[in-house]
């Protein structure tokens, strides 16, 4: 088998244009479902459960439910009551979002749950309001540990974009589906695609692994400390 | 100055405080102690509703903050509160710990948090420890740094809930030293603990708990020589 290199290079341009939507779909998608997570996240944690009952159901269906068949209904049921016809870019982007809200919403619930109830205490105890806790207190704590599990949903998402494609969003999979179709060969155009895809989510770890240093700062390097309990005074306790 | 009026707290069905019935006065130090699971660190913690109240009245003050509709982040700014576990922010150094609070809250400028808290760093000793982070101190030196940050609100009155019971043996002296500082300068103190030495020589007056009530109140020099009740004496006789 002969690799045709010029297919790649004379589609390169498409390739790259299409890795730019890519990536701005992936982080407009990331940045605005991170702002939805934080919200279903904090009503995920309301204490009156009939108020809390939208948001759980939320993070149920955007997560029992495959993203295709998302990008599917709001490609074609619900965006065209708003944008006629529909804009593949703009669909891709709102599943994103909206799929992205719920995994990052458990995300924030997990990371503000993991800071030790202790710290909140005393900051409660040292007269600050709810907001005023979470904002010097527990979140500057939390973003911490979100880091890691912020960064892989990014990965995924990225990699999920390409779902796109079907919808005819012109991101980086979606061209090398029409190399493919103006050649007819497949291995060029997919191994492009692929290695490109690579590249990208090979820096973004980089990224993250990055970031998780930078911020790791007194927390991390704790080791766990045994406490010790004092034996003298009351028995038993 | 602080009163508890019929004070019930339960959780779920577990009742742990019955009927609490105490009054508090200015520059007092009233010393709790009592076996595990007696209600002393549940009580000590409704007393600026760390706790929800969940009967009866706690006045601080003369406010009741067993009511709902109290704005209980100000009465919190005069009770400070110092915890078994520190709980120190581990992301901020020793100086913006302390400095923390007066600023949110009381809008305090950074100029003037860091004059006082570097002045309360040198009363707990710990001057030279303002740059670091709390995971390099000791334990002991973790609890001062609590108290002075308790302290830097410019509180009232000071809860201690078992303040040396997380602390290696060596390290106790040091926090009980600061704590009798400060009761000798006047502070209001309530003091969950199991150091009866302390309670002896610092104490005004000894709260003995059990059940959920308070079963005896003395002096100290009262309770530890000649306890009253059969349930105190039974307690001092397995920890003095």
């Amino acid at each position: 088998m002969d690799f045709r290199w010029e297919i790649i290079s004379e589609y390169l341009p498409f390739f790259m244009r299409g890795l730019g939507y890519t990536i701005l779909a992936s982080l407009i998608g990331f940045l605005v479902g991170a702002l939805i997570g934080l919200v279903i996240g904090m009503g995920k944690s309301l204490s009156n459960p009939i108020l809390r009952l939208p948001f759980i159901w939320y993070v149920n269906i955007f997560r029992g439910t495959p993203l295709l068949v998302q990008i599917f209904l709001i490609h074609f049921a619900v965006m065209p009551i708003f944008i006629k016809p529909p804009e593949p870019l703009i669909s891709l982007i709102v599943a994103l979002a909206l799929n992205s809200a719920a995994y990052i919403a458990e995300i924030f619930r997990a990371g503000i749950n993991s800071i030790d109830k202790g710290q909140r205490e005393a900051a409660y105890s040292l007269g600050m309001n709810h907001a005023q806790v979470l904002r010097h207190v527990v979140l500057p704590q939390a973003f911490k540990r979100m880091i890691p599990p912020l960064g892989n949903e990014f990965i995924v998402l990225v990699k999920d974009s390409s779902l796109g494609a079907v919808i005819a969003a012109p991101e980086l999979f979606y061209w090398g589906r029409v190399a493919v179709g103006a050649y007819s060969r497949v291995w060029e155009p997919y191994l492009a695609v692929a290695v490109l895809y690579f590249v990208v989510c090979l820096v973004l770890s980089y990224v993250q692994s990055f970031l998780e240093r930078k911020y790791a700062t007194d927390d991390q390097r704790k080791k766990p400390k045994k406490v010790v309990r004092r034996s003298r005074g009351a028995a038993g306790h | 100055m602080i009163s508890v009026k019929n004070l019930k707290k339960s959780f779920g069905d577990l009742e742990v405080l019955r009927d609490i019935n105490v009054e508090i006065e200015e520059k007092e130090v009233v010393v709790v102690i009592g076996p595990s699971g007696s209600g002393k660190s549940t009580f000590i913690r409704c007393l600026n509703r760390i706790e929800d109240i969940t009967g009866g009245h706690v006045y601080i003050e003369g406010t009741d903050i067993s009511q709902r509709k109290v704005n209980i982040n100000k009465v919190r700014t005069d009770v400070g509160m110092v915890f078994q576990q520190f709980n120190l922010f581990p992301h901020k150094t020793v100086l913006e710990n302390i400095m923390l609070s007066p600023m949110v809250v009381r809008k305090w400028k950074k100029k003037d948090a860091e004059e006082k808290a570097l002045s309360l760093l040198r009363k707990v000793g710990l001057e030279d420890k303002a740059g670091v982070f709390p995971e390099s101190l000791s334990g002991g030196q973790k609890q001062r740094v609590a108290i002075a940050r308790a302290l830097c609100m410019e509180p009232k009155v000071m809860l201690f809930d078992e303040p040396t019971s997380a602390l290696d043996p060596e390290m106790v002296g040091e926090v009980l030293e600061v704590m009798k500082q400060l009761a000798n300068e006047g502070m209001t103190m309530i003091v969950v603990t199991h150091e009866m030495g302390f309670a002896r020589e610092v104490g005004d007056r000894v709260l003995f708990m059990d059940g959920g009530y308070i079963v005896e109140e003395a002096k100290p020099e009262e309770i530890f020589s000649n306890p009253k009740e059969e349930r105190t004496k039974a307690f001092l006789s397995k920890v003095l």
